[in-house]
């Protein structure tokens, strides 16, 4: 078998590609939140920094086609990892006591979800087809004329129903996280007795940040704590 | 007419090497030819596999377990002896051997157990670089324990699992020659007869134990590894399955049965808690460093709790008898002493068969932190079991069978009298005499399989003028449908007795005439018993389901007909032998003081059995001859 | 004690299956689990009909011939332990205990409580060993093994190869116990030499017995009897990637 062939086939190979993949998504989700965080600071502050991140489109759209690479990997890694699994017990129990997390034998669909929110969430903001009145790429122009993200943000998340469902997909999002932090140092090999419940631990913790970090904006912008 | 064991001439150290020497070969591009059946994956049969595949033999692996790693090797606890001599305590080939001949009290034979202590060495090696995780020294060195009967360090040891750890050992080594496909391994396959061509042992026929199908296998050769036949008794420390089948089927094809009824009852096991009890579980005797055994002085208080017995009302009574070995007498002894105050009905616990290991002293004098330390795997084991804390009562310990010396006959070679038929590992003879000392029991196994057999099977291969039969002839055909006959015959009777009943009322004949004391009245008793129970097992057993499917009943109702007939002999055995030697105690050959009295006038010689067909057993004699050992009493005192 | 089983009675592997009620009376509480199977056999075969196979030797916890999932759990409620090691003061009077098979494709049923584990025999043979023939070993003290080595290996070597953890997982993944054998051996410089290859090949024997894969969900180490830890399958999923990369990208 050749490297790649084994990597797609192998279970331990795309268990590698579940997190590299998951590592690379927790690392963008982790900037994009502090990115966003920045509309506690100020119109001017984050307006600086989406054009900032669109400087250069030739390193947006690399970044953007190494994340979506990412998805479709974990995706597809995800599917065909859960479809052999389905297959491998052949008969089911009739009676089987569950031991294991509600969190672990739940991520295909957590995460699938969480796919569905993100397809919503570029439609919403970056393509603008749902929702607001602008899009990320025909906005109106702030006092410093650049495109005002800022206030796209806060009128997007001024209808209930929107701000509502970006609180529960991240919430979801931090459950598919609660097992999959601690989870991705187990397939990578770097998890043992000793630093095991640590690492839950810390899945809970930045599971936990991340929900906080990422519906504070919603829910600023829904109780006008944000205008 | 003697037996000849076959021993080399020359000096004692120098007989193995002289025996190579001079030995036969097979050409490495000849052994290809070879077909050689082996019958069992214990440790012996395992390794045997593994290294006759090694040299290029081709190889059919035998075994009724699902896989290799069953057998019951892998219960074995305590270690493995070898005379490394690394801890530089003085430990030489020739202690190890002396130790063995005299811990088997002088009932061996010289020139085997020698080579045993010869090849010890090259175990270790094999199996540490088979990845065998022995022990280890904080340097990295090898560790080691003391064990029994043996005033040196010798024992090597993988934690409590030492028998798991040498037996996985030579299952990898017997996977990675299966996985080559230099041996072809048949799982769940039981072998229900042997072959004789011409006078040859050259096959076997064996039950798929899933289809139940009935198939025959020629061999050039057939080594037996099938381990030792303690369930006779019923209730012991073997697993469940271990049985005679295999060997007292090739005993009625001719092979002589040695010694039979030397027997091993280990004395700290844990007691039967009633009648439903399935199996005994060995504790080991380091216990016994800390523990003190006891029963209540007199009968009226075995139903008390142990605490609200006075000290002045318990008899400690291996500190009484023994007084300088006290708690740490050997095995036969306290075995022996445990049994004499039950039947005076001092026992405790369930059936009043038990009595107090007792470590509040212990505890009281080192802290419950450090016997939970030296302890705490067994004490678990045993709360489990009985569902006490040990550390809050006293354990209740009793003796159990849990080895066999006897088994079938070998010469020097590991070859039956059959020729073609090499025996190896508990299911032969050799080198135990009539006692087996802790740790040699794995050292005897991989010492035949790895570097006994491979060397003398050549020289049967490369001599013999009886080629490899095709199964198609007579004696095939002829044989497989005898053991058809005897499942067909099991199935038809359809009585009203279970085949578990049958084994249990045996086990309890055994126990009770032939354990751990012996007389002739009791012998003659057991000796009218077991042909009728036999008679009553043929007329009257139920033995459901079907041939052609997988059988649990069926397989232990072909196992419990050949334990009917191999329990009459052991007790044969046991009555012609008029003394006393290590595990076999006839109570009417003691010294005043209680011990073994040994009779080496008459009684120097090994007893072969030669299958009686109807006729009776026939005993013939192999004598012992000490070239280089000179017979003394055992005195532990 | 008296108790209701609800057991798996399936004739042959290529008959249907199904489950069959039966009362076990008269039970003592000291009574093994598999001691009160024995006694509802009797009671079967006494009343002329087909007793319960299941699989067993050792009743101690070693062999790990016994495997039958009992009330849900593998190895029944005590964990820990093995089947055999289950005692009937784990049940309350009149409880009603499941006992199904081990589960699993790899797992084909035999009869009944009996399943073919065979597909572990061959994933060892596959790499699961040292190749070292007899008689060419050297000294076994001249390779020195530190005594942590000596330790995790052994923590990893008691795996008595009873497929619960198979039985446990909801992927029917045999992780823990491919992972226990290449830790054993991998920890050990007897097994450096063939460190590679032989994880590469264990693990694509694996997935060839068509077990599922792991998703970190340590059911396994929790049923496991002898409580092997899943820290194995991390250390085996790093030395899968090593082995992958020095073999098929370095080309060593
Ligand atoms: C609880 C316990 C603890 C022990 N502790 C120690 C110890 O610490 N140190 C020590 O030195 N010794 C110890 N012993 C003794 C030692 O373990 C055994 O004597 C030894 O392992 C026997 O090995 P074997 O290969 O001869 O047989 P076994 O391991 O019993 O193997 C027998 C094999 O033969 C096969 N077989 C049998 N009959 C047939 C048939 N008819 N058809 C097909 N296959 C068949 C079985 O499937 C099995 O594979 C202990 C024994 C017990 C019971
Ligand atoms: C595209 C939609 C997604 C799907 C279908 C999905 C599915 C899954 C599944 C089924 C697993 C478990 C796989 C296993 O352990 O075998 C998993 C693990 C994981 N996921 Fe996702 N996920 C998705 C999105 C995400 C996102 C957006 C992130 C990060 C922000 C993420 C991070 C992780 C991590 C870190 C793991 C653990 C990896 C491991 O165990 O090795 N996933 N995902
Ligand atoms: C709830 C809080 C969130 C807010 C306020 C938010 C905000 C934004 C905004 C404003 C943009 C457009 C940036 C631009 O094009 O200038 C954006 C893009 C994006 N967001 Fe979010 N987001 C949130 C949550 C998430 C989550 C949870 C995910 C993923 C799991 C996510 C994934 C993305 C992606 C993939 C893009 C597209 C990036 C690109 O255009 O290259 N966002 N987000
Ligand atoms: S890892 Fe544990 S559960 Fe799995 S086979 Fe080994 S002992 Fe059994
Ligand atoms: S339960 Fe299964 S998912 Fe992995 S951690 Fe154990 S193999
Ligand atoms: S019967 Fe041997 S482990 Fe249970």
């Amino acid at each position: 078998m050749n490297a790649l062939t084994q990597v797609f086939t192998s279970s331990i190979g795309r268990k590698y590609i579940m997190g590299i993949t998951g590592f690379a998504l927790i690392g963008f989700v982790i900037i994009h939140m502090l990115g966003n965080l920045q509309i506690f600071i100020g119109q001017d502050t984050l307006n600086a920094y989406a054009k900032f991140l669109k400087t250069s489109p030739e390193v947006l759209w690399a970044f953007r086609l190494g994340l979506i690479a990412m998805v479709v990997l974990h995706l597809a890694a995800a599917v065909s990892l859960v479809r052999d699994n389905r297959k491998a017990r052949g008969v089911d129990y009739k009676k089987e006591k569950k031991m294991s997390t509600l969190a672990s034998r739940t991520m295909i669909l957590s995460g699938i979800i969480v796919l569905a929110f993100v397809v919503f969430h570029i439609l919403h903001f970056t393509v603008g087809a749902i929702g607001t009145a602008y899009n990320a790429h025909s906005l109106p122009l702030d006092s410093e004329g650049r495109y005002d993200v800022y206030s796209m943000v806060v009128s997007g998340f001024s209808n209930i129903w929107i701000s509502g469902f970006y609180v529960l997909s991240v919430g979801l999002l931090c459950w598919h996280l609660s097992h999959g932090f601690s989870s991705m140092f187990q397939s990578l090999g770097f998890r043992n007795a000793r630093s095991g419940p640590w690492l839950n631990k810390a899945a809970y913790g930045i599971s936990f940040l991340i929900f906080l970090g990422m519906a504070a904006v919603p829910l600023a912008v829904l109780f006008r704590l944000v205008k | 007419m003697d037996l000849n064991g076959k021993t080399p001439a020359g000096p004692l150290s120098q007989k193995w090497d002289n025996y190579i020497r001079d030995s036969k070969l097979v050409a490495p591009s000849n052994k290809r030819k070879y077909e050689i059946i082996v019958v069992g994956t214990g440790l012996a049969g395992a390794s045997a596999a593994a290294s006759l595949a090694e040299l290029g033999y081709k190889v059919k692996s035998f075994s009724y377990h699902d896989s290799p790693r069953r057998a019951h090797s892998v219960a074995a606890q305590g270690g493995i002896n070898a005379s490394k001599n690394y801890r530089n305590d003085g430990d030489s080939v020739h202690r190890l051997f002396y130790d063995t001949i005299k811990g088997g009290d002088f009932r061996a034979r010289e020139s085997n157990v020698y080579r045993l202590a010869q090849v010890s060495s090259n175990i270790i090696d094999q199996c540490a670089a088979q990845g065998v995780p022995f022990a280890r020294e904080y340097g990295g060195l090898l560790d080691n324990r003391s064990f029994g009967g043996a005033q040196v360090s010798r024992t090597f040891y993988a934690r409590g699992q030492t028998g798991q750890q040498l037996l996985l050992g030579a299952y990898q080594a017997l996977s990675r020659q299966i996985g080559l496909g230099a041996v072809e391994s048949f799982l769940r396959h039981e072998m229900l007869d042997l072959v004789i061509v011409n006078g040859h042992a050259k096959g076997i026929v064996t039950r798929n134990l899933v289809t139940g199908e009935i198939t025959t296998h020629a061999a050039d050769s057939v080594v037996l590894a099938t381990g030792g036949y303690g369930n006779a008794w019923y209730l012991s420390t073997y697993g469940r399955l271990s049985n005679a089948t295999a060997i007292w089927r090739a005993h009625k094809r001719g092979a002589y049965f040695a010694n039979p009824c030397y027997t091993q009852i280990h004395p700290t096991c844990i007691p039967v808690s009633g009648d439903y009890q399935s199996k005994l579980t060995l504790m080991s005797e380091s216990l016994r460093n800390d523990g003190r055994v006891w029963v209540p002085k007199n009968k009226e208080d075995t139903d008390k709790l142990p605490a609200s017995i006075a000290e002045e009302d318990r008899d400690y009574y291996l500190e009484r008898k023994y007084p300088s070995y006290g708690n740490l007498a050997p095995r036969d002894i306290s075995s022996r002493s445990a049994k004499e105050v039950c039947d005076e009905g001092r026992g405790v616990g369930p059936g009043g068969l038990g009595v107090y290991l007792d470590f509040s002293d212990a505890i009281n004098r080192l802290g419950r932190e450090k016997i939970e330390e030296r302890y705490g795997n067994l004490f678990d084991i045993y709360k489990e079991i009985t569902g006490e804390s040990a550390y809050d009562q006293p354990m209740r310990i009793y003796p159990a069978i849990h080895y066999t010396m006897g088994g079938l006959w070998v010469d020097y070679e590991l070859m039956s009298n059959v020729p073609g038929l090499f025996v190896i590992g508990e299911a032969n003879f050799s080198d135990h005499g009539a006692n087996r000392l802790g740790a040699s029991a794995l050292m005897q196994g991989l010492a035949d399989g790895y570097f006994v057999l491979p060397y003398t099977i050549n020289t049967y291969l490369a001599t013999t003028k009886e080629k490899r039969p095709v199964k198609t002839q007579d004696e095939f055909v002829t044989t497989e449908k005898q053991a058809k006959e005897q499942i067909d015959r099991l199935l038809a009777i359809k009585g009203t007795r279970t085949v578990n009943s049958f084994h249990k009322e045996l086990g309890k004949i055994m126990w009770d005439y032939c354990g751990m004391e012996r007389t002739k009245e009791g012998l003659e008793k057991a000796l009218q018993l077991i042909p009728a129970l036999r008679e009553e097992f043929w007329k009257n057993v139920n033995v459901p389901g079907d041939e052609e499917e997988l059988n649990q009943a069926l397989e232990k109702a072909g196992r419990v007909a050949d334990f009917l007939e191999l329990g009459e002999l052991i007790c044969r055995d046991a009555l012609e032998r008029a003394e006393s030697c290590g595990g076999h105690f006839r109570a009417e050959h003691q010294t005043d003081e209680g011990e073994a009295l040994r009779d080496d006038d008459h009684f120097s010689f090994v007893s072969a059995w030669e299958y009686g067909n109807g006729a009776g057993p026939k005993i013939h004699k192999e004598p012992l001859v000490y070239e280089e050992v000179h017979m003394s009493q055992r005195s532990y005192k | 004690m008296n108790v209701n089983l609800r057991v798996w009675r399936q004739p042959s592997d290529t008959k249907k299956g199904h489950f069959e009620d039966y009362e076990a009376h008269n039970l003592n509480t000291n009574m093994s689990f598999l001691e009160m199977l024995d006694v509802v056999n009797e009671d079967l075969t006494l009343t002329g009909r087909q007793p319960i196979a299941f699989e067993h030797d050792c009743r101690e916890g070693i062999c790990g011939s016994c495997s039958l999932m009992i009330d849900g759990e593998p190895h029944g409620p005590e964990g820990k332990v093995a089947t055999c090691q289950t005692y009937m003061r784990s049940f309350k009077e009149g409880d009603l205990i499941t006992v199904e098979p081990f589960r699993s494709k790899a797992f084909p049923v035999i009869k009944d409580l009996i399943v073919d584990r065979s597909a572990f025999d061959r994933i060892i043979q596959s790499g699961g060993f040292v190749s070292v023939s007899t008689g060419s070993a050297p000294d076994a003290n001249a390779v020195l093994v530190p005594k942590s080595s000596a330790d995790m290996a052994m923590d990893a070597a008691v795996c008595i190869g009873c497929g619960a953890c198979v039985a446990g997982c909801k992927n029917s993944s045999a992780m823990l116990f491919v992972s226990a054998k290449a830790a054993h051996l991998n920890s050990l410089p007897q097994g450096q030499p063939e460190k590679d290859v032989r994880v590469l090949n264990m693990v694509e024997q694996m997935d060839k017995e068509g077990f599922g894969n792991c998703s970190n969900t340590y059911v396994c180490e929790a049923v496991c009897p002898k409580g092997i830890s899943v820290d194995f399958i991390a250390k085996l999923n790093r030395d899968y990637a090593i082995a992958s990369v020095r073999t098929k990208i370095l080309g060593r």
